[in-house]
């Protein structure tokens, strides 16, 4: 089972051509991953080989799509051009496209976003993320495959590092699937979105919820656990000692005023009956502790 | 990025959104001039990006030019909570007859942009939104569609503005969003929107935000920065292309990725609890690559700071393997040679781990020192801050 990918997903490379599509389809097929194709515009009908396997590229994601059977989609193409990649991932009805590039403009990412769902037939993961992977399945991202192994946990963070931390921490045990969902202020699959789908999940036994501060993705979600989801949820937030008003690293991570603080998502969290650890190892522990591993 | 007020103004001039006359003065002279210019009653503003400024007493009306010197006299070189006013705005004064509130935002929690309009203005719309929410209309914008003349009127409408200036409002609105849309910006606020005595809607103050993702299409903005409200050590990272930010501690950080780079001030913060308070002088993510050069880039950055009695390297190797990291790190330290003078404390992780400790043990630098795991390593860190 695991989430949004499994062993049946089929993935084409929007900006493949490029230098981070390349390295990174390279890394995804080495996973194991079923990468068929790349869609660049312009370069349609060329074949590209990376590591012997033979990758046709397409013009538009339709035609990929005809002539591949992907139903995932990842986007690497720079910032300038990731309204229209996605764009033409919508329009061809594309179910999953997954949006690596950091620094799309938010005007961009609001576009695209209110444009799938208008649509109702893609389902955005990003911008600004490092994708998600079923291990052993499917990867399709940036995360590093060899830092884990499948198994019943199931983890959602807006941080990508903090994924690979938990990953890495807990690999004993194992994961169903890791989703990084992006820390931008608009995304296109949020912690809620992740939570249900793994609740829903027969592999999936316990979660991992990894938030940062900034918006109030993580009080929405702690209402969303106490109403929906029965399975355990340990929980970690970063950003305590961030100040107000100066945004870190990633585009979303701000505390505005009084909104948006770690203290808040905690606090939220706990009244929820989630577990929040203060550091990320202690997170893993109550994790180890709920599967008595 | 925050703009000043005269730089709204001027933005909204710019779009075509109906603004007075104003300038800008650095000095009590130039705002004699900008007075002079402008004739008749000013008013004189504190230009500081934050709330309150009139009851700080940083907003005056001047009765003609002489007495806008004076004003401006006194108000520059204020401290209005914090920020220290360095320049004024000259504003030509208008006699106000109603005000109202009107803005256009990003609405995160629902992924949407969102008109607030309220005929409440000129007070705190924190407050109008508490004490009278009946008063704020809060109405989403589709990203897609925008703001059209009909969905403008749709708007005001539902806002109860007076007829009178309903039409003339609902212009405003259409042009705001141009200048949105334009500028790609993630908020313009006006308040007050004042209606004059002669009927006409003005947008007497604003407020604005621009999207710095932006930036590539946006080459104007490069010159809207506040580069004296820059720390230095900020301006020389961003000139690096490293994220950086400056905080009050003592523990330079040192992260790749941004989560894990908050956390690790979290952590420290933690950990220095025990060591008489120690906390973590700065946020730097040196990304997922974790290079070499990036690495002495950083470090530099860090050692830099004259506040950092200790440095903690907390990376994760995913892509970028530990051994590469840590032949970073040694090259680093290489490169920055006798200027590197604080204990650094390193906890590598992730792929390659093993060989990524055995080069650092293998190059044996006297301020290096490594441990295992990140709440370990953040406390050592502190301890040798506390030093």
């Amino acid at each position: 089972m695991a989430i949004f990918i499994n062993s049946a997903s089929k993935i084409i490379v929007q900006g493949m051509t490029g230098s981070e599509g390349t390295k990174h389809t390279r890394r995804m097929l080495a996973s194991g991953t079923a990468v068929v194709g790349g869609v660049t515009p312009g370069k349609g009908g060329q074949i590209v080989d990376i590591d012997g396997h033979q990758l046709p590229v397409f013009n538009t994601v339709a035609e990929a799509m005809a002539a591949t059977g992907a139903n995932t989609s990842v986007v690497f193409v720079p910032p300038k051009f990731a309204k229209a990649a996605v764009i033409d991932a919508v329009d061809a009805a594309m179910p999953l496209v997954v949006v690596i590039t950091e620094g799309i403009p938010i005007h961009d990412s609001a576009f695209f976003y209110t444009y799938a769902k208008d649509k109702g037939s893609t389902q955005i993961i990003g911008p600004n993320c490092p994708g998600l992977i079923s291990p052993g399945k499917s990867n399709v991202g940036i995360i590093p495959a060899n830092i884990t192994q499948a198994g019943p946990i199931g983890l959602v963070s807006k941080s990508g590092t903090l994924t690979y931390q938990m990953m890495y921490e807990l690999r004993d045990i194992g994961f169903s699937t890791a989703v990084g969902i992006g820390g931008d202020p608009v995304i296109g699959t949020t912690h809620i979105d992740c939570l249900r789908a793994f609740q829903d999940d027969p592999e999936t036994t316990a979660i991992v919820m990894i938030g940062e501060i900034g918006g109030d993705a993580e009080e929405r979600a702690a209402a969303f656990i106490a109403e929906y989801v029965t399975k355990p949820v340990v929980g970690y937030v970063a950003g305590f000692t961030a100040p107000e008003g100066k945004t870190m690293g990633h585009a979303g991570a701000i505390v505005s005023g009084s909104s948006g603080t770690a203290v808040a998502k905690k606090d939220a969290l706990e009244a929820a009956g989630v577990k929040v650890g203060q550091t990320p190892s202690e997170t893993a522990r109550f994790m180890r502790a709920i599967l008595g591993r | 990025m925050d703009l000043f007020e005269y730089q709204a103004r001027d933005l909204f001039e710019k779009h075509g959104v109906p603004v007075l006359a104003g300038a800008v003065a650095t000095t009590a002279d130039e705002a004699f001039a900008a007075a002079s210019k402008m004739g008749g009653r000013v008013v004189v503003k504190a230009q500081v990006k934050v709330g309150g400024r009139g009851k700080a007493g940083g907003v005056k009306l001047a009765e003609n030019a002489e007495d806008a010197r004076e004003k401006a006299a006194a108000i520059l070189g204020m401290d209005i909570k914090g920020h220290i006013v360095h320049q004024v705005m000259i504003a030509q004064a208008a006699p106000i007859e109603s005000e109202y509130y009107l803005a256009i935002l990003l609405d995160r929690s629902n992924r949407t942009f969102l008109v607030m309009a309220s005929v409440a203005g000129g007070m705190d719309i924190e407050e109008v939104a508490k004490t009278a929410p009946e008063k704020l209309a809060k109405v989403p914008v589709s990203a897609v569609d925008g703001i059209s003349v009909a969905k403008a009127k749709e708007i005001i409408a539902q806002a109860a503005f007076p007829a009178d200036v309903a039409e003339q409002v609902a212009d405003v609105l259409v042009t705001l969003w141009k200048a949105f849309a334009a500028e790609d910006a993630t908020l313009v606020e006006v308040n007050p929107l004042v209606k004059t005595s002669d009927g006409k809607i003005i947008a007497l103050d604003g407020k604005v935000t621009l999207d710095e993702n932006a930036e590539f299409r946006q080459p104007s903005h490069e010159g809207l920065v506040d580069h004296s409200a820059t720390n230095p050590l900020e301006a020389l990272a961003k000139e690096k292309g490293l994220n950086y930010v400056k905080l009050e501690g003592q523990v330079g950080i040192i992260g790749n990725g941004a989560g894990l780079v908050m956390s690790t001030l979290d952590v420290v913060a933690y950990a220095g609890e025990k060591f008489g308070g120690m906390r973590p002088a700065n946020f730097l993510d040196i990304g997922g690559g974790a290079s070499a050069q990036v690495m002495a880039d950083g470090l530099s950055i860090i050692l830099g700071d004259k506040d950092v009695k200790s440095v903690f390297v907390n990376v994760f190797g995913g892509i970028t393997a530990c051994d590469a990291v840590a032949n970073g790190i040694v090259a680093a330290l290489a490169t920055l040679g006798s200027t590197a003078t604080k204990p650094i404390v390193v906890r590598l992780d992730g792929n390659n781990v093993e060989e990524g400790r055995a080069i650092l043990n293998a190059a044996n630098h006297p301020l290096v020192e490594q441990l295992d795991t990140m709440d370990g390593a953040a406390s050592r860190a502190a301890e040798l801050a506390a030093k």
